[in-house]
Protein backbone atom coordinates (compact mmCIF):
# COMPACT_ATOMS: atom_id res chain seq x y z
CA UNK A 1 0.00 0.00 0.00
CA UNK A 2 1.41 3.36 -0.94
CA UNK A 3 -0.49 6.58 -0.50
CA UNK A 4 0.15 9.45 -2.84
CA UNK A 5 -0.06 12.89 -1.29
CA UNK A 6 -0.67 15.77 -3.63
CA UNK A 7 -0.59 19.54 -3.51
CA UNK A 8 -2.80 22.09 -5.22
CA UNK A 9 0.12 22.90 -7.52
CA UNK A 10 0.08 19.38 -8.95
CA UNK A 11 -3.44 19.99 -10.21
CA UNK A 12 -3.16 23.56 -11.42
CA UNK A 13 0.29 23.21 -13.04
CA UNK A 14 0.90 19.57 -13.97
CA UNK A 15 4.58 19.22 -14.84
CA UNK A 16 4.32 17.39 -18.17
CA UNK A 17 0.92 18.42 -19.42
CA UNK A 18 0.40 17.40 -23.05
CA UNK A 19 -0.43 20.51 -25.02
CA UNK A 20 -3.58 20.36 -27.06
CA UNK A 21 -3.04 20.66 -30.82
CA UNK A 22 -6.09 22.93 -30.95
CA UNK A 23 -5.69 26.62 -30.34
CA UNK A 24 -8.10 26.64 -27.40
CA UNK A 25 -6.66 26.11 -23.99
CA UNK A 26 -8.20 25.51 -20.62
CA UNK A 27 -6.91 27.69 -17.85
CA UNK A 28 -7.28 28.23 -14.13
CA UNK A 29 -8.64 31.41 -12.58
CA UNK A 30 -8.84 32.25 -8.90
CA UNK A 31 -12.14 33.48 -7.58
CA UNK A 32 -11.42 34.81 -4.13
CA UNK A 33 -10.27 34.65 -1.39
CA UNK A 34 -11.20 38.31 -1.68
CA UNK A 35 -14.36 38.41 -3.74
CA UNK A 36 -17.67 40.10 -2.95
CA UNK A 37 -19.62 36.86 -3.18
CA UNK A 38 -17.23 34.95 -0.98
CA UNK A 39 -18.87 36.58 2.09
CA UNK A 40 -15.67 35.92 3.93
CA UNK A 41 -12.49 34.36 2.66
CA UNK A 42 -13.15 31.44 0.39
CA UNK A 43 -10.92 30.73 -2.57
CA UNK A 44 -12.41 28.92 -5.53
CA UNK A 45 -10.03 27.81 -8.28
CA UNK A 46 -12.03 27.59 -11.50
CA UNK A 47 -10.92 25.49 -14.45
CA UNK A 48 -12.31 27.41 -17.39
CA UNK A 49 -12.89 26.75 -21.03
CA UNK A 50 -13.67 30.22 -22.30
CA UNK A 51 -16.37 31.33 -19.90
CA UNK A 52 -17.64 27.84 -19.21
CA UNK A 53 -16.64 26.32 -15.91
CA UNK A 54 -15.20 22.81 -16.24
CA UNK A 55 -14.32 22.25 -12.59
CA UNK A 56 -14.34 24.07 -9.28
CA UNK A 57 -11.64 23.43 -6.68
CA UNK A 58 -12.56 25.05 -3.37
CA UNK A 59 -9.55 25.97 -1.23
CA UNK A 60 -10.80 26.66 2.31
CA UNK A 61 -8.66 27.44 5.32
CA UNK A 62 -8.24 31.20 5.31
CA UNK A 63 -10.30 31.51 8.50
CA UNK A 64 -9.06 28.30 10.12
CA UNK A 65 -8.52 29.12 13.79
CA UNK A 66 -8.11 25.64 15.18
CA UNK A 67 -11.29 25.78 17.27
CA UNK A 68 -11.20 22.03 17.89
CA UNK A 69 -7.65 22.21 19.23
CA UNK A 70 -8.53 25.20 21.40
CA UNK A 71 -11.61 23.43 22.74
CA UNK A 72 -9.41 20.67 24.17
CA UNK A 73 -8.26 23.09 26.86
CA UNK A 74 -11.61 24.74 27.54
CA UNK A 75 -14.53 23.64 29.69
CA UNK A 76 -18.05 23.33 28.27
CA UNK A 77 -19.07 26.87 29.21
CA UNK A 78 -16.01 28.30 27.51
CA UNK A 79 -16.63 26.23 24.38
CA UNK A 80 -19.95 28.06 23.96
CA UNK A 81 -17.90 31.15 23.11
CA UNK A 82 -16.15 29.35 20.27
CA UNK A 83 -19.39 28.17 18.70
CA UNK A 84 -20.53 31.80 18.28
CA UNK A 85 -17.61 32.22 15.95
CA UNK A 86 -18.36 29.34 13.61
CA UNK A 87 -21.63 30.09 11.84
CA UNK A 88 -22.09 33.56 13.29
CA UNK A 89 -25.55 33.89 11.73
CA UNK A 90 -26.70 30.85 13.72
CA UNK A 91 -24.80 31.69 16.89
CA UNK A 92 -27.73 30.94 19.21
CA UNK A 93 -28.40 27.59 17.57
CA UNK A 94 -24.70 26.70 17.83
CA UNK A 95 -24.81 27.59 21.53
CA UNK A 96 -27.86 25.42 21.88
CA UNK A 97 -26.27 22.45 20.13
CA UNK A 98 -23.40 22.35 22.64
CA UNK A 99 -25.65 23.06 25.60
CA UNK A 100 -28.04 20.31 24.64
CA UNK A 101 -25.28 17.75 24.26
CA UNK A 102 -23.63 18.74 27.54
CA UNK A 103 -26.98 18.67 29.37
CA UNK A 104 -27.70 15.18 28.11
CA UNK A 105 -24.19 13.90 28.85
CA UNK A 106 -23.94 15.42 32.32
CA UNK A 107 -27.59 14.86 33.25
CA UNK A 108 -28.61 18.50 33.67
CA UNK A 109 -32.34 19.17 33.52
CA UNK A 110 -33.98 22.25 32.05
CA UNK A 111 -37.52 23.55 32.34
CA UNK A 112 -40.22 24.59 29.91
CA UNK A 113 -39.44 28.28 30.23
CA UNK A 114 -35.85 27.71 29.17
CA UNK A 115 -36.83 25.48 26.27
CA UNK A 116 -39.51 27.89 25.06
CA UNK A 117 -37.17 30.86 25.10
CA UNK A 118 -34.50 28.80 23.33
CA UNK A 119 -36.94 27.79 20.61
CA UNK A 120 -38.14 31.38 20.20
CA UNK A 121 -34.62 32.71 20.00
CA UNK A 122 -33.56 30.02 17.54
CA UNK A 123 -36.49 30.73 15.23
CA UNK A 124 -35.94 34.47 15.42
CA UNK A 125 -32.37 33.87 14.44
CA UNK A 126 -33.33 31.56 11.59
CA UNK A 127 -35.61 34.35 10.41
CA UNK A 128 -32.83 36.89 10.76
CA UNK A 129 -30.38 34.66 8.93
CA UNK A 130 -32.75 34.04 6.03
CA UNK A 131 -33.68 37.71 5.77
CA UNK A 132 -30.02 38.60 5.49
CA UNK A 133 -29.41 35.78 3.01
CA UNK A 134 -32.27 37.09 0.85
CA UNK A 135 -30.76 40.56 0.75
CA UNK A 136 -27.28 39.28 0.00
CA UNK A 137 -28.54 36.99 -2.76
CA UNK A 138 -30.19 40.00 -4.34
CA UNK A 139 -26.96 41.94 -4.16
CA UNK A 140 -24.93 39.07 -5.60
CA UNK A 141 -27.26 38.97 -8.58
CA UNK A 142 -27.18 42.72 -9.10
CA UNK A 143 -30.21 43.94 -7.15
CA UNK A 144 -28.73 46.25 -4.57
CA UNK A 145 -32.11 47.33 -3.20
CA UNK A 146 -32.67 43.88 -1.78
CA UNK A 147 -29.46 44.16 0.21
CA UNK A 148 -30.65 47.33 1.93
CA UNK A 149 -34.07 45.82 2.63
CA UNK A 150 -32.52 42.68 4.07
CA UNK A 151 -30.28 44.63 6.40
CA UNK A 152 -33.15 46.86 7.48
CA UNK A 153 -35.21 43.90 8.71
CA UNK A 154 -32.17 42.19 10.19
CA UNK A 155 -31.53 45.29 12.28
CA UNK A 156 -34.96 45.07 13.94
CA UNK A 157 -34.32 41.46 14.99
CA UNK A 158 -30.80 42.35 16.09
CA UNK A 159 -32.25 44.97 18.42
CA UNK A 160 -34.56 42.42 20.00
CA UNK A 161 -31.52 40.23 20.67
CA UNK A 162 -29.57 43.21 21.93
CA UNK A 163 -32.26 44.05 24.51
CA UNK A 164 -32.09 40.63 26.10
CA UNK A 165 -28.58 39.42 25.34
CA UNK A 166 -26.56 42.61 25.03
CA UNK A 167 -24.85 41.24 21.94
CA UNK A 168 -25.75 41.33 18.29
CA UNK A 169 -23.54 38.69 16.71
CA UNK A 170 -21.53 36.60 19.17
CA UNK A 171 -24.38 35.79 21.50
CA UNK A 172 -22.97 33.42 24.15
CA UNK A 173 -26.51 33.23 25.50
CA UNK A 174 -27.69 29.64 25.68
CA UNK A 175 -25.72 27.86 28.38
CA UNK A 176 -25.68 24.30 29.68
CA UNK A 177 -28.50 24.34 32.23
CA UNK A 178 -30.28 27.43 31.05
CA UNK A 179 -29.85 30.88 29.68
CA UNK A 180 -27.34 33.59 30.44
CA UNK A 181 -30.10 36.14 31.21
CA UNK A 182 -33.85 36.13 31.49
CA UNK A 183 -35.71 37.82 28.65
CA UNK A 184 -36.08 41.59 28.58
CA UNK A 185 -39.47 42.88 29.89
CA UNK A 186 -40.22 44.26 26.40
CA UNK A 187 -39.32 41.02 24.60
CA UNK A 188 -42.86 39.72 24.04
CA UNK A 189 -44.19 43.12 22.98
CA UNK A 190 -41.34 43.68 20.53
CA UNK A 191 -41.55 40.23 18.99
CA UNK A 192 -45.28 40.70 18.38
CA UNK A 193 -44.61 44.05 16.76
CA UNK A 194 -41.93 42.36 14.64
CA UNK A 195 -44.34 39.68 13.42
CA UNK A 196 -46.99 42.26 12.52
CA UNK A 197 -44.37 44.24 10.64
CA UNK A 198 -42.61 41.34 8.94
CA UNK A 199 -45.59 39.49 7.45
CA UNK A 200 -46.38 42.12 4.82
CA UNK A 201 -42.63 42.70 4.33
CA UNK A 202 -42.07 39.09 3.26
CA UNK A 203 -44.89 39.53 0.75
CA UNK A 204 -43.16 42.68 -0.44
CA UNK A 205 -39.96 40.66 -0.88
CA UNK A 206 -41.88 38.39 -3.20
CA UNK A 207 -43.17 41.22 -5.35
CA UNK A 208 -39.83 43.01 -5.28
CA UNK A 209 -37.52 40.14 -6.18
CA UNK A 210 -39.13 36.71 -6.53
CA UNK A 211 -41.26 37.62 -9.52
CA UNK A 212 -38.45 39.44 -11.29
CA UNK A 213 -37.74 37.96 -14.71
CA UNK A 214 -33.98 38.41 -14.47
CA UNK A 215 -33.87 36.66 -11.11
CA UNK A 216 -36.03 33.82 -12.35
CA UNK A 217 -33.89 33.36 -15.45
CA UNK A 218 -30.75 33.24 -13.36
CA UNK A 219 -32.08 30.78 -10.79
CA UNK A 220 -34.54 28.48 -12.53
CA UNK A 221 -33.03 25.18 -13.69
CA UNK A 222 -29.55 26.43 -12.82
CA UNK A 223 -27.29 24.18 -10.75
CA UNK A 224 -29.57 21.20 -10.27
CA UNK A 225 -28.59 18.99 -7.35
CA UNK A 226 -30.15 15.53 -7.53
CA UNK A 227 -31.46 14.13 -4.21
CA UNK A 228 -29.16 11.05 -4.23
CA UNK A 229 -26.16 13.27 -4.91
CA UNK A 230 -27.16 15.71 -2.17
CA UNK A 231 -27.43 12.86 0.34
CA UNK A 232 -24.12 11.37 -0.75
CA UNK A 233 -22.45 14.78 -0.42
CA UNK A 234 -23.74 15.06 3.13
CA UNK A 235 -25.68 18.24 2.39
CA UNK A 236 -28.25 19.24 4.99
CA UNK A 237 -30.65 22.07 5.70
CA UNK A 238 -32.38 24.05 2.97
CA UNK A 239 -29.86 22.76 0.39
CA UNK A 240 -30.90 19.14 0.97
CA UNK A 241 -34.58 19.95 1.40
CA UNK A 242 -34.61 21.89 -1.88
CA UNK A 243 -33.59 18.65 -3.57
CA UNK A 244 -36.71 17.03 -2.16
CA UNK A 245 -35.37 15.17 0.89
CA UNK A 246 -37.49 16.11 3.93
CA UNK A 247 -34.65 15.85 6.45
CA UNK A 248 -35.33 18.34 9.21
CA UNK A 249 -34.30 17.49 12.76
CA UNK A 250 -36.92 19.82 14.16
CA UNK A 251 -39.51 17.40 12.82
CA UNK A 252 -37.65 14.07 12.92
CA UNK A 253 -36.24 14.36 16.44
CA UNK A 254 -38.18 17.24 18.00
CA UNK A 255 -36.17 19.13 20.58
CA UNK A 256 -37.00 22.27 22.51
CA UNK A 257 -40.66 23.07 21.87
CA UNK A 258 -40.72 21.90 18.25
CA UNK A 259 -42.77 18.84 19.16
CA UNK A 260 -45.57 21.05 20.48
CA UNK A 261 -45.94 23.53 17.65
CA UNK A 262 -47.30 23.19 14.16
CA UNK A 263 -45.08 23.87 11.21
CA UNK A 264 -44.33 22.33 7.84
CA UNK A 265 -41.06 21.02 6.49
CA UNK A 266 -40.57 22.82 3.20
CA UNK A 267 -39.14 20.76 0.34
CA UNK A 268 -38.33 21.53 -3.27
CA UNK A 269 -39.06 19.42 -6.32
CA UNK A 270 -36.29 20.22 -8.82
CA UNK A 271 -33.25 20.96 -6.67
CA UNK A 272 -32.16 23.99 -8.67
CA UNK A 273 -31.14 27.40 -7.36
CA UNK A 274 -34.75 28.54 -7.50
CA UNK A 275 -35.86 25.74 -5.17
CA UNK A 276 -33.11 26.62 -2.76
CA UNK A 277 -34.32 30.21 -2.95
CA UNK A 278 -37.95 29.41 -2.45
CA UNK A 279 -37.41 26.88 0.35
CA UNK A 280 -35.81 29.64 2.40
CA UNK A 281 -38.57 32.11 1.54
CA UNK A 282 -41.12 29.62 2.78
CA UNK A 283 -39.05 28.75 5.86
CA UNK A 284 -39.27 32.39 6.91
CA UNK A 285 -43.05 32.06 7.01
CA UNK A 286 -42.78 28.79 8.94
CA UNK A 287 -40.44 30.42 11.47
CA UNK A 288 -42.95 33.20 11.99
CA UNK A 289 -45.64 30.58 12.46
CA UNK A 290 -43.60 28.89 15.20
CA UNK A 291 -42.84 32.17 16.95
CA UNK A 292 -46.50 33.16 16.83
CA UNK A 293 -47.59 29.95 18.52
CA UNK A 294 -45.10 30.26 21.37
CA UNK A 295 -44.89 33.96 22.09
CA UNK A 296 -48.09 34.16 24.17
CA UNK A 297 -47.36 31.13 26.30
CA UNK A 298 -43.88 31.50 27.75
CA UNK A 299 -44.16 29.56 31.03
CA UNK A 300 -43.00 30.99 34.34
CA UNK A 301 -39.88 29.67 36.02
CA UNK A 302 -36.20 30.29 36.57
CA UNK A 303 -33.95 30.87 33.55
CA UNK A 304 -31.14 28.74 34.97
CA UNK A 305 -31.37 25.34 36.63
CA UNK A 306 -27.74 25.07 37.72
CA UNK A 307 -25.39 27.42 39.47
CA UNK A 308 -23.47 29.31 36.86
CA UNK A 309 -20.07 28.66 38.40
CA UNK A 310 -20.70 24.93 38.80
CA UNK A 311 -18.11 22.68 37.15
CA UNK A 312 -19.69 20.42 34.59
CA UNK A 313 -18.09 17.01 34.54
CA UNK A 314 -19.00 14.68 31.72
CA UNK A 315 -18.73 10.92 32.34
CA UNK A 316 -16.28 8.93 30.24
CA UNK A 317 -17.52 8.06 26.75
CA UNK A 318 -18.32 9.46 23.33
CA UNK A 319 -21.35 11.64 22.70
CA UNK A 320 -22.92 12.91 19.54
CA UNK A 321 -25.62 15.54 19.54
CA UNK A 322 -27.05 17.58 16.74
CA UNK A 323 -29.70 20.09 15.84
CA UNK A 324 -30.96 22.06 12.88
CA UNK A 325 -29.33 25.45 12.40
CA UNK A 326 -30.32 27.94 9.71
CA UNK A 327 -27.98 26.18 7.27
CA UNK A 328 -28.37 22.55 8.21
CA UNK A 329 -27.29 19.99 10.76
CA UNK A 330 -24.67 21.03 13.26
CA UNK A 331 -23.31 17.89 14.90
CA UNK A 332 -21.16 17.96 18.02
CA UNK A 333 -18.99 14.91 18.60
CA UNK A 334 -17.58 14.97 22.10
CA UNK A 335 -15.15 12.51 23.68
CA UNK A 336 -14.65 12.66 27.42
CA UNK A 337 -12.04 10.71 29.33
CA UNK A 338 -13.86 11.38 32.60
CA UNK A 339 -10.74 12.78 34.26
CA UNK A 340 -11.46 16.51 34.10
CA UNK A 341 -14.10 18.92 32.88
CA UNK A 342 -12.14 19.48 29.67
CA UNK A 343 -13.19 17.40 26.65
CA UNK A 344 -10.59 14.93 25.41
CA UNK A 345 -11.67 15.73 21.90
CA UNK A 346 -14.49 17.72 20.37
CA UNK A 347 -15.43 17.79 16.72
CA UNK A 348 -17.90 20.12 15.06
CA UNK A 349 -19.72 18.61 12.10
CA UNK A 350 -20.58 21.92 10.54
CA UNK A 351 -23.36 22.24 7.96
CA UNK A 352 -21.44 24.64 5.71
CA UNK A 353 -18.43 22.35 5.45
CA UNK A 354 -20.55 19.67 3.83
CA UNK A 355 -22.77 22.06 1.86
CA UNK A 356 -19.75 23.80 0.30
CA UNK A 357 -18.70 20.73 -1.68
CA UNK A 358 -22.02 20.60 -3.47
CA UNK A 359 -20.58 23.35 -5.66
CA UNK A 360 -18.01 20.92 -7.10
CA UNK A 361 -20.85 18.64 -8.20
CA UNK A 362 -23.28 21.19 -9.62
CA UNK A 363 -21.07 23.95 -11.05
CA UNK A 364 -19.35 22.17 -14.00
CA UNK A 365 -20.92 23.15 -17.32
CA UNK A 366 -22.26 26.50 -16.11
CA UNK A 367 -20.85 29.97 -16.77
CA UNK A 368 -18.88 32.06 -14.30
CA UNK A 369 -21.94 34.23 -13.62
CA UNK A 370 -23.90 31.12 -12.66
CA UNK A 371 -21.27 30.24 -10.06
CA UNK A 372 -22.34 33.44 -8.30
CA UNK A 373 -25.97 32.32 -8.28
CA UNK A 374 -25.06 28.79 -7.20
CA UNK A 375 -22.86 29.92 -4.35
CA UNK A 376 -25.45 32.42 -3.19
CA UNK A 377 -28.13 29.75 -3.20
CA UNK A 378 -25.93 27.50 -1.02
CA UNK A 379 -25.82 30.32 1.59
CA UNK A 380 -22.33 29.61 2.88
CA UNK A 381 -20.80 31.11 6.01
CA UNK A 382 -17.06 30.69 5.61
CA UNK A 383 -15.84 30.63 9.25
CA UNK A 384 -18.11 27.63 9.77
CA UNK A 385 -16.31 25.74 6.99
CA UNK A 386 -12.85 26.44 8.34
CA UNK A 387 -13.56 26.34 12.08
CA UNK B 1 -35.02 -1.13 14.13
CA UNK B 2 -33.92 -0.01 17.57
CA UNK B 3 -30.32 0.61 18.59
CA UNK B 4 -29.47 -2.79 20.03
CA UNK B 5 -31.07 -4.67 17.12
CA UNK B 6 -29.13 -2.52 14.69
CA UNK B 7 -25.83 -3.28 16.40
CA UNK B 8 -26.65 -7.01 16.43
CA UNK B 9 -27.58 -6.89 12.73
CA UNK B 10 -24.23 -5.31 11.88
CA UNK B 11 -22.34 -7.84 14.01
CA UNK B 12 -24.33 -10.57 12.23
CA UNK B 13 -22.86 -9.56 8.88
CA UNK B 14 -19.75 -11.57 9.75
CA UNK B 15 -17.24 -8.81 9.15
CA UNK B 16 -15.53 -9.06 12.51
CA UNK B 17 -17.56 -6.17 13.93
CA UNK B 18 -18.02 -5.90 17.66
CA UNK B 19 -19.93 -3.50 19.85
CA UNK B 20 -18.12 -0.29 20.74
CA UNK B 21 -18.75 0.44 24.40
CA UNK B 22 -19.19 3.84 26.03
CA UNK B 23 -21.00 5.45 23.13
CA UNK B 24 -24.34 7.21 23.46
CA UNK B 25 -25.69 5.79 20.22
CA UNK B 26 -25.52 2.47 18.34
CA UNK B 27 -21.82 1.93 17.76
CA UNK B 28 -19.65 -0.83 16.35
CA UNK B 29 -15.93 -1.33 15.98
CA UNK B 30 -14.58 -3.02 12.87
CA UNK B 31 -11.00 -4.17 12.18
CA UNK B 32 -9.17 -1.60 10.03
CA UNK B 33 -8.35 -4.15 7.31
CA UNK B 34 -12.04 -4.99 6.93
CA UNK B 35 -13.16 -1.36 6.92
CA UNK B 36 -13.65 -1.06 3.16
CA UNK B 37 -15.78 -4.21 2.83
CA UNK B 38 -17.73 -3.46 6.00
CA UNK B 39 -18.58 0.07 4.84
CA UNK B 40 -19.63 -1.21 1.44
CA UNK B 41 -22.02 -3.66 3.10
CA UNK B 42 -23.43 -0.97 5.37
CA UNK B 43 -24.07 1.26 2.38
CA UNK B 44 -25.54 -1.37 0.09
CA UNK B 45 -27.39 -3.77 2.41
CA UNK B 46 -31.06 -2.97 1.96
CA UNK B 47 -31.97 -3.46 5.60
CA UNK B 48 -29.23 -1.02 6.66
CA UNK B 49 -28.93 1.38 3.67
CA UNK B 50 -26.63 3.97 5.22
CA UNK B 51 -26.66 6.44 2.37
CA UNK B 52 -25.32 9.44 4.26
CA UNK B 53 -21.91 9.89 5.86
CA UNK B 54 -22.78 12.64 8.31
CA UNK B 55 -19.39 12.97 9.82
CA UNK B 56 -15.94 11.45 9.84
CA UNK B 57 -13.26 12.32 12.35
CA UNK B 58 -10.47 10.81 14.43
CA UNK B 59 -9.51 10.59 18.07
CA UNK B 60 -5.85 10.51 19.09
CA UNK B 61 -5.45 7.98 21.93
CA UNK B 62 -1.87 8.97 22.68
CA UNK B 63 -1.44 6.67 25.71
CA UNK B 64 -2.63 3.62 23.73
CA UNK B 65 -0.61 4.62 20.67
CA UNK B 66 -3.61 4.51 18.34
CA UNK B 67 -5.89 6.68 16.28
CA UNK B 68 -9.55 5.82 16.46
CA UNK B 69 -11.34 6.71 13.25
CA UNK B 70 -15.00 7.48 13.70
CA UNK B 71 -17.67 7.43 10.98
CA UNK B 72 -21.16 8.66 11.81
CA UNK B 73 -23.62 7.18 9.37
CA UNK B 74 -27.27 7.96 8.78
CA UNK B 75 -29.87 6.27 6.63
CA UNK B 76 -32.44 8.55 5.00
CA UNK B 77 -34.38 5.40 4.07
CA UNK B 78 -34.77 3.95 7.57
CA UNK B 79 -33.90 6.99 9.67
CA UNK B 80 -31.34 5.23 11.85
CA UNK B 81 -27.85 6.23 12.94
CA UNK B 82 -24.72 4.17 13.44
CA UNK B 83 -21.27 5.04 14.64
CA UNK B 84 -18.51 2.93 13.11
CA UNK B 85 -15.08 3.00 14.71
CA UNK B 86 -11.79 1.55 13.47
CA UNK B 87 -8.44 1.65 15.23
CA UNK B 88 -5.10 2.15 13.49
CA UNK B 89 -1.62 2.39 15.04
CA UNK B 90 -0.23 5.90 15.39
CA UNK B 91 3.08 4.74 13.94
CA UNK B 92 1.54 3.74 10.64
CA UNK B 93 -1.90 5.29 10.23
CA UNK B 94 -3.05 3.99 6.85
CA UNK B 95 -6.65 2.99 6.09
CA UNK B 96 -8.59 2.35 2.89
CA UNK B 97 -10.65 5.28 1.67
CA UNK B 98 -14.45 5.24 1.64
CA UNK B 99 -14.66 8.13 -0.81
CA UNK B 100 -16.00 5.78 -3.46
CA UNK B 101 -19.07 5.13 -1.32
CA UNK B 102 -19.94 8.60 -0.09
CA UNK B 103 -18.90 11.81 -1.84
CA UNK B 104 -18.71 13.57 1.51
CA UNK B 105 -15.78 11.33 2.46
CA UNK B 106 -13.55 13.07 -0.08
CA UNK B 107 -13.26 16.17 2.05
CA UNK B 108 -13.89 14.72 5.47
CA UNK B 109 -10.95 12.36 4.90
CA UNK B 110 -8.84 15.25 3.65
CA UNK B 111 -9.62 17.12 6.84
CA UNK B 112 -8.54 14.17 8.99
CA UNK B 113 -5.38 13.77 6.91
CA UNK B 114 -4.65 17.47 7.28
CA UNK B 115 -5.09 17.60 11.05
CA UNK B 116 -4.15 14.05 12.14
CA UNK B 117 -1.94 12.71 9.36
CA UNK B 118 -4.07 9.63 8.74
CA UNK B 119 -3.40 8.42 5.20
CA UNK B 120 -6.24 7.12 3.05
CA UNK B 121 -5.23 4.44 0.61
CA UNK B 122 -6.95 4.88 -2.75
CA UNK B 123 -8.15 8.44 -2.13
CA UNK B 124 -8.18 10.19 -5.52
CA UNK B 125 -7.09 13.60 -4.28
CA UNK B 126 -5.33 13.42 -0.92
CA UNK B 127 -4.12 16.91 -0.14
CA UNK B 128 -4.00 19.23 2.83
CA UNK B 129 -7.34 20.93 3.30
CA UNK B 130 -7.08 23.88 5.68
CA UNK B 131 -3.35 24.23 6.19
CA UNK B 132 -0.77 25.10 3.57
CA UNK B 133 0.75 22.29 1.53
CA UNK B 134 4.16 22.80 3.19
CA UNK B 135 2.90 22.75 6.77
CA UNK B 136 4.97 20.55 9.07
CA UNK B 137 3.18 18.22 11.46
CA UNK B 138 -0.47 17.50 12.22
CA UNK B 139 -1.99 19.92 14.73
CA UNK B 140 -4.77 17.84 16.25
CA UNK B 141 -2.35 15.13 17.38
CA UNK B 142 -1.99 15.30 21.13
CA UNK B 143 1.83 15.51 20.94
CA UNK B 144 1.88 18.34 18.39
CA UNK B 145 3.92 21.34 19.42
CA UNK B 146 4.58 24.58 17.70
CA UNK B 147 6.71 27.55 18.72
CA UNK B 148 3.59 29.75 18.72
CA UNK B 149 1.61 27.53 21.06
CA UNK B 150 1.05 28.71 24.61
CA UNK B 151 1.09 26.50 27.64
CA UNK B 152 -2.15 26.11 29.57
CA UNK B 153 -1.65 27.71 33.01
CA UNK B 154 -1.83 25.15 35.81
Amino acid sequence: MSVQIKTLNDIVCPPDEARSPLSTQEYFVNMGPQHPIAHGSLRLVLRLDGETVRAVIPVPGFVHRGLEKMAESLNPRQIIHLTDRMDYLSALMNNWAVSRLVERAAGIATNDRIETIRTLMAELQRLQSHVLWWGVLGMDLGAFTAFLYGFREREIISRIFEDTIGARLTMNYIQPGGLMFDIHPDFVKKVKALLAYLRPIIEEYETLLSGNVILQERLRNVGILAPEKAVSLGCTGPVLRASGVPYDLRKLEPYGMYGKVEFDVVVGTVGDCWDRYYVRMEEMRQSMRIVEQLIDSIPEGPHMTTKFAARIKIPEGTYYGHLETARGVLGIFLVSDGKSDLPYRIHFRSPNFNNLWAITAIAPGWRIADIIAIQSSLDLVIPDIDR
Amino acid sequence: MDGEALVQAVIGLGLGAEKREKADRPAVRVPADKLATAMKRLREDEALAFDMLLDHTAIDWLAAGTFELVYNLYSTVHGHYLMVAATVPRARPVVPTVSGLWDAAHWQEREVFDLFGVEYDGHPDLRRLFLEDDWQGFPLRKDYTDEDMLRLPK
